[in-house]
C-alpha cells in the first residue's frame, strides 16, 4: 500500500501538476524541435550561392537550378549520370545514380537532393520532379526569370 | 464556486489561441509575398513593337506586327518545341482556335524541323508563326520565358499577358480577356 | 433544370442553415426559448437539401450535362461509370459540396437521434454545426459554385487527367473528407458544451461515435494513400513526410489524443477541459491540413490543383471557426469545474501521457511542416525531411509505446505496478530476445532497432488485456483496443523491418543479363513494346527466383501517356508473406542497357495490415459503444415504462 500512498498527489493541485506536466513536456517538444530543425533542415542553393559560400562537405543540402544542355552524360555503368547545374552565374556538377525522373531533362529545372562532396561535385540521392511537368520548384522562384531564360534558351 | 482555487493558472488557458494567431500570421505572411515577386507586365495597354519574323515552317507565312491590326483581338504565343509545358497547353490552343480565335505563334530559338515535328505531334492551332531565333520579339513585349500568351486587340495594343501554361482552367480567364479585348 | 435544381437546393440548405444557427442562438437568451423548437428540424431539412444538392451534381456527372462548366471541364462521354461517378467529387467544387453535404447530413443525424445531452447543449450544438457549415455554403455558392453553367456547351468534354483515374485516387480524397467532418461534428459538440458549460460524460458519450468514425476514416485513408504513393510513384518509399502527407497525419494524431481523451471523460468524468480543447485542436487540425493542401502555400511532392485565392478564403474560415472556439475556450475553461482525481499510476494517468506525448507529436509534425515558412520570412528557403522527422518524433513516440504496453492492463483512479510485474513477465522476456536476435544480426540503424524490439514486446502486451479472461464474453470494446494496439505493433514491425533489412540493386542490364537482390536472383528476359487506350510502354519482361524456389514472372514498364503527355513508371510487386520484391523499369541508355531498379523489402506489407488492423479497432470500438448506447436507451425506457405502470 506504501507505494500508493505515494504515487498519489495532493488533490488539490493535480489539475496544476498535470497542465505544468504537460506544458513541460509540449515546451520541450518544441524547443527540441527547433534545435533539431536547425541542425536537420535540408538547406536550398542555388548554384551561386553554394559557389560562393559552400556547405560544409556531408551536411544535406539541396541544390536547385537549370540542367545545363549538353552536359548531360551517362557513366559506364549505365546507371550514373553526371550533369552541371547552372544558374546563369555559377555551375555546379553533379553525379547521381539511380532512375531519372522521366520529367528530368536537359534544360529543365531540378531540384537535387543531396551533399556536396569535398572535389566540389554535389553528390544527389534524390532527383525532385513533380508528376507534372509544369513545375517549377517554389524554391526556384527566386531565380529570376531572366537567369532562367539565360540557361534555358542559350544552348551553349 | 470554491472549485476554481484549484485550478491552474488562468493564462494558459489562452495560449491554443495565441498559437493559432502565431500561425494565421506566419501563413498570411506566406500566402502573400509570393504575390509581391510576381512579374507585372509593364506592356499591358501599350502596342506591340514593330517587327518582322521569317516562317518558322513552311505551311504557315511568318509574322509581323501588321498581321495585328483589324479584326481583333488576337492571340499571340511565344512557344517553342523545346519547351514540355507548351506541349500540356496545346489541347486547349487547338480548342480556342477551334472556337474561331485567331492565333498567332512565336518560336523562339528553334529549328524548322523540330517545329514541324512539335505541330504534327500536338496540333496546329497557329494562323502564322514567326521564327525568333534571338529573343528579339520575345524580350521586345515583355515576355520571358516560355510558353506565354498575350491578347492583343484589334488596334495592335497587347491587352493581357499570360505567363505559363494555359491549362484547361485558365480557359475562362482567356475567353473573358478576349471579349474584354474585342468590345 | 437539374442544375438550377441542384444550385436552388444548395441555396435552400444554406437559408436553413442560418435558420438553424439564428433559431439556435436566439433560444439560448432569455425569452427566446421558443425558437428551440425550430432547430432539430432545420437541421434535418438542411442535411437533407444538401443531400439533393449533391444527387444533382452527381446525376449531372453520370449523364455527362456538358453544359455545366465543371462537367465540361472534369469530365468525358467516354469515360467509365465509374470514374464519371468519382468525377463528382474529383475536382475543387464537387469536393466541396460533398464535404457540406456529409456535414450536412451528420447534423441531421445528431439532430434525429441525440437525447442524451441537455437541451440546452444540443442547441448550441446545432448552432455551431450551423455555423461551420454556412462558412463552407458561402464558399461554395460565391466562390466555387459547382452548377455553372457554360454557354455554349462544347461537344467533347475535356476529360480527366489519366493517372488520375486510378480507383484509389477515386475514393481516397472522399475518405479523408469524411474524417474531416466527423471532427467537425465534435467540433460542434465541444462549442456546445463550453457554451452551456456542460462538459461531462454524456457530452464525451454523444461525442465519441463521431470522433471513432472520423478517426477510422482517416486510418483507413492514411493508409490507402501511404500505399498508392508506395506502388505508383515508383521510389520505393510508403511515407516521404510530405506536407500532404502530414496535412493528413495531423489531424489523425489530435483524433487519436480526442478519443482516448474522450474515453477517460465518458468512463471517469476526467480531463474535462483538456477533452474540449482536443475537440477544437481535432477539426482545427484538419481545416489546417485542407489550406494548406489548398493554398499551395508549402511544395509539395504530390500533384494538387492549388489555387492561392481558394487557399485564402479557407484561411479566413480557419481563423474565424478555430479563433472563435479558442476564444471561447480561454473565456469558458476556467469555469468548466474540475473533473474527478485520479493517481498518477492510474489508467487515467497512462491516457493522460499518451496524450501528452500525442500532443507533442503532433507539435513536431506542425512545427516541421511549417518551418520552411518561418525560414522564408528571414529568406532562406530549407526543405524538412526524414532526418528531421524521424529521430525527433521517435523521441515521444518509443515513451508513448512502453506506456502502452501497460496502460491497458492498469485499474482506473489509481493502480500499483508492482501488481503488473507478472503479467509483464512474457513481453519482457519477448523484448529481450528480440534484442538478442537483432544484436546477432548487426548492422542496424538505432531507429529500426529500437522499433523492431519495441514491436515484437508490443505485440505481445497488447493481447495481455485478453489473457484470464473467457474469450466469448470479452466486450467488443475491448476487442477493438486490443486490435487497435496490436495493429500499431504490427505496423511499426513493418515499418522498422522496412528500412532496416530492405536490399536495393540498381543495375543497366542488356537482355538475358542476371542480377541478384537479397535472397532473390532476377532474370532480364526481354524489353517489348506494350499500347493501352492512351498510353505506350516499354515493358521489361523479368524472371524472379525466391533462393532456389519456382520461377515467377515480373513486369514492370516505363509508360509513356500521350493526352496529356506524361511518363510514369508502373512498378512492378511480388508479394510473398516475407516481404515484397519490388521491380522498376529505367530509361534505355545510350549503349542499349535498360535502366532496373530492384528493392526486396522484408515484411512491407505489414505496415498496411497493421493500419488495416488499427481501423478494424476503430470499427469495433464503434459497434460496441453503439450498441452499448442502444441497451442504455432501450433499459432508460423500460425503467421509466414500469414507473409509469406503478405510479397507476
Amino acid at each position: 500500500m506504501a507505494s500508493i500512498a505515494t504515487s498519489r498527489i495532493k488533490p488539490k493541485h493535480q489539475r496544476l501538476v498535470l497542465l505544468v506536466v504537460a506544458l513541460v513536456v509540449l515546451v520541450a517538444a518544441g524547443l527540441l524541435a527547433a534545435w533539431a530543425l536547425r541542425n536537420q533542415a535540408s538547406y536550398f542553393y542555388v548554384p551561386s550561392e553554394m559557389q560562393a559560400d559552400p556547405p560544409e562537405p556531408g551536411r544535406a543540402v539541396r541544390l536547385g537550378g537549370m540542367v545545363e544542355e549538353g552536359s548531360l552524360k551517362t557513366q559506364a555503368d549505365g546507371v550514373t549520370i553526371a550533369f552541371v547545374v547552372g544558374d546563369g552565374d555559377a555551375r555546379i556538377p553533379v553525379r547521381f545514380s539511380g532512375i531519372v525522373p522521366s520529367l528530368f531533362v536537359e534544360g529543365s529545372g531540378v531540384v537535387a537532393e543531396g551533399r556536396l562532396g569535398p572535389d566540389g561535385t554535389f553528390l544527389a540521392d534524390n532527383l525532385l520532379a513533380k508528376h507534372d511537368e509544369n513545375y517549377v520548384p517554389r524554391e526556384l522562384q527566386e531565380m529570376s526569370e531572366h537567369q532562367t531564360e539565360r540557361v534555358v534558351a542559350a544552348p551553349q | 464556486m470554491t472549485g476554481a482555487t484549484s485550478k491552474g493558472p488562468r493564462w494558459a488557458l489562452w495560449l491554443p489561441l495565441i498559437v493559432f494567431a502565431a500561425f494565421v500570421v506566419l501563413v498570411l505572411f506566406g500566402l502573400f509575398r509570393p504575390a509581391d515577386r510576381e512579374v507585372q507586365s509593364a506592356m499591358i495597354g501599350k502596342p506591340l513593337p514593330e517587327f518582322a519574323l521569317e516562317p518558322a515552317v513552311a505551311e504557315r507565312p511568318g509574322l509581323s506586327s501588321a498581321d495585328f491590326r483589324g479584326e481583333g483581338p488576337r492571340l499571340l504565343n511565344v512557344f517553342a518545341s523545346w519547351c514540355i509545358p507548351c506541349r500540356i497547353e496545346a489541347p486547349q490552343l487547338d480548342a480556342l482556335s477551334k472556337a474561331g480565335v485567331e492565333i498567332h505563334g512565336v518560336a523562339i530559338r528553334d529549328t524548322r524541323e523540330d517545329v514541324e515535328d512539335f505541330l504534327s505531334q500536338y496540333g496546329n492551332p497557329f494562323a502564322r508563326i514567326g521564327k525568333d531565333d534571338l529573343s528579339e520579339v520575345q524580350l521586345g513585349i515583355g515576355s520571358s520565358g516560355v510558353p506565354e500568351t498575350f491578347v492583343v486587340d484589334a488596334n495592335g495594343i497587347i491587352r493581357y499577358q499570360h505567363i505559363g501554361v494555359i491549362r484547361a482552367e485558365d480557359m475562362d480567364l482567356i475567353m473573358a480577356e478576349l471579349r474584354k479585348a474585342g468590345a | 433544370m437539374i442544375a438550377e435544381f441542384g444550385l436552388a437546393a444548395l441555396w435552400l440548405a444554406a437559408a436553413l442553415a442560418a435558420l438553424q444557427l439564428l433559431a439556435g442562438s436566439l433560444s439560448l437568451t432569455r425569452g427566446g426559448e421558443g425558437f428551440a423548437a425550430i432547430v432539430r428540424p432545420a437541421a434535418v431539412v438542411q442535411g437533407l437539401l444538401a443531400l439533393v444538392s449533391f444527387f444533382a451534381l452527381m446525376v449531372l456527372f453520370l449523364r455527362t450535362d456538358l453544359s455545366v462548366q465543371l462537367v465540361a471541364m472534369n469530365s468525358h462521354s467516354a469515360k467509365p461509370f465509374v470514374f464519371k461517378l468519382a468525377g463528382t467529387w474529383g475536382n475543387h467544387e464537387g469536393s466541396m459540396l460533398l464535404w457540406v453535404m456529409v456535414m450536412g447530413l451528420a447534423g441531421s443525424l445528431i439532430a434525429l437521434i441525440e437525447r442524451r445531452l441537455p437541451e440546452r447543449t444540443m442547441l448550441a450544438t446545432l448552432a455551431g454545426q450551423a455555423f461551420v457549415s454556412l462558412g463552407f455554403y458561402a464558399f461554395l455558392l460565391f466562390s466555387s459554385n459547382p452548377f455553372e453553367r457554360l454557354d455554349p456547351a462544347p461537344p467533347q468534354g475535356a476529360g480527366l487527367n489519366p493517372l488520375l483515374q486510378d480507383i484509389g485516387l477515386a475514393f481516397h480524397p472522399p475518405t479523408l473528407y469524411l474524417g474531416y467532418v466527423g471532427l467537425s461534428v465534435a467540433f460542434s459538440f465541444a462549442i456546445g458544451a463550453l457554451i452551456t458549460r456542460e462538459v461531462g460524460p454524456a457530452f464525451a458519450r454523444a461525442m465519441r461515435p463521431w470522433v471513432l468514425g472520423a478517426w477510422v476514416f482517416l486510418t483507413v485513408g492514411i493508409t490507402a494513400g501511404s500505399y498508392w504513393a508506395y506502388y505508383e510513384l515508383g521510389w520505393g518509399g510508403w511515407w516521404f513526410w510530405d506536407p500532404v502527407e502530414n496535412a493528413s497525419l495531423m489531424p489523425w494524431l489530435a483524433a487519436t489524443a480526442l478519443l482516448h481523451s474522450a474515453s477517460v471523460l465518458a468512463s471517469r468524468n476526467a480531463l474535462r477541459a483538456w477533452t474540449v480543447m482536443l475537440g477544437v485542436v481535432a477539426f482545427s487540425m484538419s481545416m489546417v491540413g485542407t489550406f494548406l493542401v489548398r493554398s499551395g502555400i508549402l511544395t509539395s511532392v504530390h500533384a494538387f490543383a492549388v489555387d492561392p485565392e481558394r487557399g485564402t478564403f479557407i484561411l479566413v474560415l480557419l481563423a474565424i471557426n478555430i479563433g472563435g472556439a479558442l476564444t471561447l475556450f480561454g473565456l469558458r475553461a476556467a469555469t468548466v469545474t474540475e473533473g474527478k482525481r485520479f493517481a498518477l499510476v492510474s489508467r487515467e494517468g497512462a491516457l493522460v501521457f499518451n496524450n501528452v506525448m500525442l500532443s507533442a507529436i503532433l507539435g513536431i509534425v506542425l512545427f516541421g511542416t511549417l518551418y520552411p515558412l518561418v525560414t522564408e520570412a528571414f529568406d532562406t528557403r530549407v526543405s524538412v525531411g526524414p532526418p528531421y522527422f524521424n529521430p525527433v518524433s521517435a523521441i515521444f513516440f518509443v515513451p508513448m509505446l512502453l506506456v502502452l504496453m501497460v496502460g491497458p492492463l492498469l485499474r482506473w483512479r489509481r493502480d500499483n505496478l508492482s501488481r503488473l510485474r507478472r503479467r509483464l513477465v512474457v513481453p519482457g522476456l519477448l523484448l529481450l530476445a528480440a534484442v538478442a536476435a537483432l544484436l546477432a544480426i548487426g548492422g542496424i540503424g538505432v531507429l529500426p532497432f529500437i522499433g523492431l524490439a519495441l514491436a515484437v514486446a508490443l505485440a505481445a502486451a497488447s493481447l495481455l488485456p485478453l489473457r484470464g479472461r473467457n474469450l466469448r464474453r470479452t466486450p467488443i470494446a475491448t476487442w477493438g483496443m486490443v486490435a487497435a494496439h496490436f495493429g500499431i505493433a504490427v505496423a511499426l514491425f513493418g515499418a522498422a523491418s522496412e528500412s532496416a533489412f530492405t536490399k536495393e540493386t540498381l543495375v543497366a542490364a542488356r537482355v538475358g543479363d542476371v542480377t541478384q537482390v537479397g535472397p532473390w536472383q532476377v532474370r532480364l528476359d526481354a524489353i517489348e513494346p506494350v499500347a493501352g487506350p492512351n498510353w505506350t510502354a516499354m515493358r521489361a519482361g523479368l524472371s524472379v527466383r525466391y533462393g532456389e524456389g519456382a520461377v515467377r514472372q515480373l513486369k514492370p514498364q516505363a509508360r509513356s501517356f500521350w493526352s496529356p503527355p506524361q511518363q510514369t513508371a508502373e512498378s512492378a510487386l511480388l508479394t510473398r508473406w516475407n516481404g515484397q520484391l519490388y521491380a522498376v523499369l529505367g530509361e534505355e541508355g545510350e549503349d542499349g542497357r535498360w535502366q532496373l531498379r530492384l528493392w526486396w523489402k522484408p515484411f512491407v506489407t505489414l505496415i498496411w495490415i497493421g493500419g488495416l488492423l488499427i481501423g478494424l479497432g476503430g470499427v469495433l470500438a464503434i459497434v460496441a459503444h453503439v450498441a452499448n448506447d442502444v441497451r442504455r436507451s432501450v433499459a432508460r425506457e423500460k425503467i421509466a415504462d414500469r414507473r409509469m405502470r406503478q405510479g397507476r
